[in-house]
């Protein structure tokens, strides 16, 4: 791990960058030693960008543009386990291509950061968002995270570094960008200065988990029966101490960059006194907001809740965000065929969350956005009438609704 | 006015940079004035292809709550300033991110402006933009459309001047200090700065009334549900051609109903049939299959279908048999060679008309540059 920033990043600077730039700058600003890259769009313009930092001389690191996504994956996992600090990413189809590394990385405990630039899933051929491609590692030990903003992919990489690297977690991390709407879009972002990010961002040591001669150890050995069981335990242990990590994580952000959201797992939006919460993820919270916005101007009790961490679920603070609310509205740019309730992945995984308590809020299913479909205010406000229907009766009429689809 | 919208409509890949170069400085100039702003393109299921219609936008607000609005979106639902840097589109716009055919106006705020680069005047331009039940302004800024490529950029000021341009037009977006302020941040030189100065002294604008312009409706087609849509996703290849017109004679392929491509061309070919000498080159090279072989052994270009590669032109064997002609001169998609059956000596005398105009200019708006070709065309197409 050498030191080969230059003169870029010396000062903080404000810079009109899309979520894929700025995910290109945290490689920068992070140093990382192991880029490897597949193009597949929306995910490619991070490539680019990685491609022109490097060759600008922003900084120094191993770009490798493999020939599939399967080996690109491979080899950031083994780079992982010598001791590098990587980076790699993919969108769609390309992310199940390589499934099997994606699998196996997490499996070994190597903290290989990734960017996924969410792509609708092949057939057919699309190029806009819905979260089914990120949301395919939920069960495999990946932390997983849905950005909103370009600052907010810039944060939260520097931040997925911080934890994957952490030894008590030694987990890979994704974080999810909504193809188009962050990967294709320019906002005023803050880059911070390299200083304050080494100062944040200590070197990766993988310690006497290194693969190196010096250090003589054998890697992903097969088991039987009688040892699988206690190495699942310990990768779920490990998640489990990320809840730990995280939180502290995103303190130590705060006091080395001076800002920082208030929870690192959820943002609530005017959620203290609704009766109505909507739930969603990624940049369906600009929609959301703004048709919030004009409800509460005309005296509706609604509110918002973006997840932010999807992997670790953060039960408790959803918990308490909802269960003062009468409905609980929520909107997925995912789908789940023949699910409980035929709902979406963050609303099965949401509804379970909320079981064990006492009072339940009554729960609707919203499939929305699809292959990169706009929501429009409008579809946000089907949703809050259909609430205040549920509320309104006392009972659900349609568990699952699809909002703004052709009949 | 607390947001205000820009678009640039611009063709794909050509003139991409100059696109990103317009929308950017804008977000950049409105930050010196406090205000927040985005820059994005329009997303679409395809990465932009040579010519096609694409679009970017600037989006600049007071507040973030303000230009949240206008987030998370493909396009701004209404634009105060339409840029249009190729005149050509000023007939209409489809491309690989909608179906139809889009005004070139569609987006133009009532009393909105719709700036264009183009050397024609101003009656001619608005024969060809939709009417509309609104007016809007237009503003003319004297110059050949810039084209370039996917790497490299034709420096001719054109974004300088749209900028300058724009702040005249526009006054609610961004004064003309803040936006030199911000070209001057971005490391421009004095000479570009003084075409912004001089496109902003000289801009003027003119009204377009409710029921000036072309009257044509706009093709536009009706997506199914997913009811009534076919499973298993397939699509059912098109019927085989037949006959020319129809007859018994000559070939016409059939083509695609919902995806007419004419509007991704800024030039068209130009026919001479009595030179042809049949050799077929032109309708097997066409990557579009828009040539119609017709009753008599000629192949003439349809206009519905042909993207102005200029492809013909290079691969006919015969000198001056197929020119590659600007668009701009064209009202219509009519059969050339129609018009030399009916009239073979107005034909002539108008395709050589064409012929000398196209040559005389010399400026191709696309393809075929040697190197050092822009430096050439720099010098030509600088404020003149």
């Amino acid at each position: 791990m050498t030191t080969t920033q230059t003169q870029l990043f010396q000062t903080e600077k404000e810079e009109l960058i899309s979520g894929s730039e700025a995910i290109a700058i945290a490689c920068a600003l992070a140093d990382v030693d192991v880029i490897t890259a597949y193009p597949i769009r929306p995910y490619d313009t991070v490539m680019q960008y990685v491609s022109k930092l490097k060759a600008d001389g922003a900084f120094d690191c191993d770009f490798i543009v493999a020939e599939s996504e399967h080996s690109q994956f491979e080899i950031v996992k083994h780079a992982s386990a010598v001791g590098a600090r990587t980076f790699c990413g993919s969108s769609g189809v390309g992310w199940f291509y390589a499934m099997e590394a994606i699998t196996v990385t997490a499996g070994l405990r190597l903290p290989v950061v990734a960017m996924v630039g969410n792509r609708a899933l092949d057939d057919p051929g699309a190029f806009g968002v819905e979260h089914n491609d990120a949301l395919a590692v939920r069960d495999l030990g990946w932390m997983l995270y849905w950005v909103a903003t370009a600052q907010e992919a810039l944060d939260t990489a520097l931040l997925a570094w911080k934890i994957a690297e952490d030894p008590r977690v030694f987990l890979p991390f994704a974080v999810s960008c909504d193809g188009s709407f962050l990967t294709h879009s320019q906002a005023i972002v803050r880059v911070p200065d390299n200083k304050k990010v080494r100062q944040f961002l200590p070197n990766y040591n993988r310690g006497k988990l290194q693969l190196h001669p010096d250090n003589p150890i054998t890697v992903a050995p097969q088991v039987n029966e009688d040892w699988l069981m206690e190495i699942r335990r310990q990768t779920n242990e490990a998640m489990l101490r990320a809840t730990q990590v995280i939180p502290e994580a995103y303190d130590e952000f705060k006091q080395v960059f001076g800002r920082g959201d208030p929870s690192p797992w959820i943002e609530e939006f005017m959620t203290e006194d609704a009766e109505i919460v909507l739930v969603g993820m990624g940049t369906l919270a600009m929609p959301v907001r703004v048709a919030i916005r004009r409800l509460r101007e005309q005296g509706k009790k609604v509110g918002f809740l973006r997840v932010k961490f999807f992997r670790p679920f953060a039960t408790e603070e959803i918990r308490n965000a909802l269960s003062h609310c009468k409905a609980v509205g929520v909107i997925d740019r995912d789908y789940s065929y023949g699910s409980p309730s035929f709902g979406g992945v963050l609303f099965n995984d949401l509804r379970a969350a909320l079981y064990p308590l006492q009072r339940h809020p009554l729960m609707l299913s919203f499939i929305a956005g699809l292959g990169g479909r706009e929501v429009m205010v409008r579809d946000v406000n089907q949703v809050v009438d259909m609430c205040q229907k549920a509320i309104d009766t006392g009972k659900i009429e349609q568990e699952n609704t699809w909002i703004a689809v052709r009949e | 006015m607390a947001t205000v919208a820009v678009e640039v409509v611009y063709r794909g890949i050509y003139q991409r940079t100059l696109a990103r170069n317009i929308v950017r400085s804008i977000v950049f100039a409105a930050r010196k004035e406090g205000k927040i702003g985005t820059a994005f393109g329009r997303y679409g299921d395809s990465p932009e292809r040579n010519g096609i219609p694409a679009k970017q936008f600037a989006i600049v607000a007071d507040t973030p709550e303000e230009l949240e609005e206008n987030l998370a979106v493909y396009e701004a639902q209404e634009v105060d300033v339409t840029i249009n840097v190729d005149d050509t589109m000023c007939k209409g716009i489809e491309s690989w991110a909608w179906y139809g055919l889009e005004p070139i106006n569609k987006l133009t705020k009532p009393g909105g402006t719709l700036i264009v680069t183009s050397r024609q005047p101003a009656e001619d331009l608005i024969q060809d933009i939709h009417q509309r039940s609104e007016p809007f302004n237009l503003s003319i800024i004297p110059s050949t459309a810039s084209f370039s490529g996917l790497w490299v950029y034709k420096d001719d000021h054109t974004d300088m001047r749209i900028l300058g341009a724009l702040c005249k037009v526009c006054p609610d977006l961004v004064s003309l200090d803040s936006m030199m302020a911000a070209l001057k941040d971005q490391g421009t030189s004095d000479v570009k700065l003084s075409s912004a100065q001089k496109a902003y002294d000289r801009t003027t604008q003119r009204p377009v009334e409710p029921g000036e312009g072309s009257t044509e409706v706009p093709f536009s087609f009706d997506l199914p549900g997913w009811k009534s849509m076919e499973e298993g996703l397939v699509i059912r290849g098109i019927e085989q051609g037949g006959g020319f017109r129809g007859g018994q004679e000559g070939y016409q392929p059939a083509r695609n109903a919902v995806f007419k491509k004419w509007s991704t061309r800024s030039m068209r070919p130009v026919v001479n049939f009595e030179t042809c000498i049949k050799c077929t080159l032109c309708w097997l090279q066409c990557p579009d299959t828009c040539f119609d072989v017709t009753p008599d052994g000629l192949f003439d270009a349809n206009m519905e279908s042909c993207c102005g590669c200029g492809v013909c032109e290079s691969v006919c064997p015969v000198p001056n048999c197929i020119t590659m002609v600007n668009e701009a001169e064209f009202n219509d998609n009519n059969s050339e060679w129609e018009a030399w059956q009916k009239d073979a000596n107005s034909y002539k005398q108008w395709m050589t008309a064409l012929v000398e105009k196209q040559q005389a200019a010399g400026e191709r708006s696309h393809g075929f540059h040697h190197v050092g070709g822009y430096a050439e065309e720099i010098a030509n197409s600088r404020d003149s």
